[in-house]
């Protein structure tokens, strides 16, 4: 960690060293990449405001991996909305590259959750579009995007219909696309989480296998543990109702990872203990409150316990 | 192929029908012509090509006025389907002119163009515009906000945006409204052309009315049907057809 980030709520940094710690020392002299600093959001909902995301300072660097992790409405796709330009803070700034963002650009392309690639268009072209935008010529975004293309092993697919890929083969198409625009980092918000987990597993070392080649900065958000563990060099864990960064975890683990591996698993147990408080939070939240505004206050201002889930119902 | 077997039975058995009617000699010639004579004015009409100029020049003024109308329909539905003042504004204007049969806009139309094909073209222009602005108003509106995200996110802005996403994105409404605007330009330059004396099939058909020409009246008639049919199934099935395909809303 450089200085100059806000780590007041930054309450414990763990590295765990089980190969060697190499990656995590090498990655911390590299210069950041994205900075985000003091940034706050809010909405105002009908019973009152609803504090979405509070104080949030964290940096990246190039060629990182790192993954948000939180309970379902901790902010986590507005803080990766903001970082994408699409959404403004109430207050903070943003860095990118050293620039401060002013909405949404091509060095920060985002992957969403739906694959979002355009019905219009085929395979190829999709993969073409944000070329296209750029103004490169037709034969040169046509061999830039076979190589993309190829990345993720779907050239055999270049002349088909969106609609006749499944649904990994969509997120693949758009990481393609994506990559292919050569952009600074990527933004991948809950890419695979509508995905089935034979799916999901493939392309989990695919990702991996493109970052390794790219050495792409990554900022993915995602509210699977076993996933961020598998994936991310560094994880946040946002708590939620303010989203706050609660804890940062640094993984040192060799590439490429399983889901099932044991020390994926092994970690996967200890930060899930620490989303626990949160995800009771949340649980409490739904299920007691008929209104919003008491279950803000109640989960704020009274420790959490722990509740038996099952007997409740 | 077994569909338009049916359909040729069909029609060879209501001309059958017809033709037995006028054997059984209910109504005199002139109120009812024989399959026959209106296949033989047919025949003539294309052989001095009296139809043929009819059909060019009608063609002629419904391209001009409905290619305006594209243009400014898919405009104003644009800007409409965009922006909450012109919604509020221009929107309302439309959704209003549109409860207005085309061929009101006749008198005016002659005031401002005079006797002639500007007339004729504007009554077009006025018939297609309205559903063409509204087709691509309901279009934007329903371009899902992920593609117009997603676009941002790899540099899409201003015009880029509305032409690589928006407009390609709403097509098939866009589609949809032009069908129907293709329509009612039709039947306002039929109309136009029945009330203004300046060739043109409308005319031609007024022509025999005045000739008391029955079998003229319906030859026309039916070559009014028949463009209707070919431009339906040459042009508008198949880009709809084209469009469902890529959509993946049928399968192909």
């Amino acid at each position: 960690m450089s200085e100059g980030v806000g780590v007041d709520n930054l309450i414990e940094l763990n590295y765990v060293e089980v190969d060697g710690g190499q990656r995590a020392s090498k990655a911390h002299s590299v210069k950041p990449d994205l900075r985000v600093q003091h940034v706050s959001k809010s909405f105002q909902s009908k019973n009152g405001t609803v504090y979405v995301l509070e104080d949030i300072n964290l940096e990246i660097n190039q060629g990182e991996f790192v993954c948000l992790v939180g309970p379902s409405g901790c902010g986590k796709s507005t803080l990766m909305n903001i970082v994408a330009g699409l959404e403004q803070a109430d207050s903070g700034d943003v860095w990118a590259n050293g620039r401060r963002i002013q909405g949404a650009g091509p060095d920060r392309v985002v992957i969403f959750q739906e694959a979002a690639l355009f019905p219009w268009l085929n395979v190829i072209k999709n993969v073409e579009f944000g070329l296209k935008l750029q103004g490169i010529s037709s034969r040169e975004r046509r061999n830039i995007a076979l190589e993309y293309l190829k990345m993720v092993h779907l050239t055999k697919f270049q002349n088909s219909h969106i609609h006749e890929l499944s649904g990994g083969m969509k997120q693949r198409v758009a990481i393609a696309r994506a990559l292919a625009m050569n952009p600074e980092m990527l933004l991948m918000d809950e890419p695979f989480s509508a995905l089935d987990a034979q799916t999901r597993w493939i392309l989990h070392y695919e990702l991996q296998n493109i970052w390794m080649k790219t050495k792409k900065t990554i900022l993915f958000v995602t509210h699977n543990i076993r996933e961020a563990v598998c994936l991310a060099d560094r994880i946040f864990i946002l708590s939620t109702s303010p989203g706050r960064i609660k804890k940062e975890f640094a993984i040192d683990l060799p590439r490429p990872r399983d889901d099932n591996d044991v020390n994926v698993a092994e970690y996967s147990t200890r930060i899930m203990q620490e989303l626990k408080a949160e995800i009771d939070k949340v649980v409490r939240c739904e299920m007691d409150a008929d209104s919003c505004v008491e279950c803000d206050i109640k989960c704020t201002s009274v420790e959490p316990v722990k509740t038996d889930i099952g007997g409740g119902i | 192929m077994y569909g338009m077997l049916k359909r040729v039975i069909f029609f060879t058995l209501l001309a059958g029908l017809w033709q037995l009617l006028f054997w059984l000699g209910m109504w005199p010639e002139y109120v009812l012509p024989s399959p026959v004579s209106v296949g033989k004015t047919l025949a003539r009409g294309f052989h001095d090509q009296s139809l043929l100029i009819g059909v060019a020049i009608s063609m002629k003024r419904i391209a001009i006025g409905y290619g305006i109308s594209l243009g400014v329909g898919i405009f104003a539905g644009l800007l409409i389907g965009r922006f909450r003042i012109f919604e509020d504004t221009l929107g309302s204007l439309i959704s209003g002119l549109q409860t207005l049969p085309t061929i009101c806009w006749l008198p005016l139309s002659l005031l401002w163009f005079g006797l002639n094909d500007k007339a004729i073209i504007f009554l077009v222009f006025m018939g297609a515009v309205l559903s063409i602005a509204t087709g691509t108003d309901s279009g934007v509106k329903n371009v899902p906000p992920l593609y117009i995200r997603a676009a941002k996110t790899m540099g899409a802005k201003k015009w880029k945006l509305y032409l690589e996403v928006i407009i390609p994105a709403a097509l098939p409404h866009i589609i949809i409204g032009m069908k129907q605007g293709w329509s009612f330009a039709w039947r306002s330059l039929m109309a136009g052309e029945l009330l203004i004396v300046c060739l043109g099939l409308g005319h031609l058909l007024m022509l025999g009315r005045e000739l008391n020409d029955m079998s003229q009246v319906i030859a026309v008639m039916l070559v009014i049907i028949l463009i209707g049919i070919l431009v339906d199934r040459l042009f508008f099935i198949k880009v709809e057809r084209h469009i469902r395909e890529r959509w993946g809303l049928i399968k192909s």
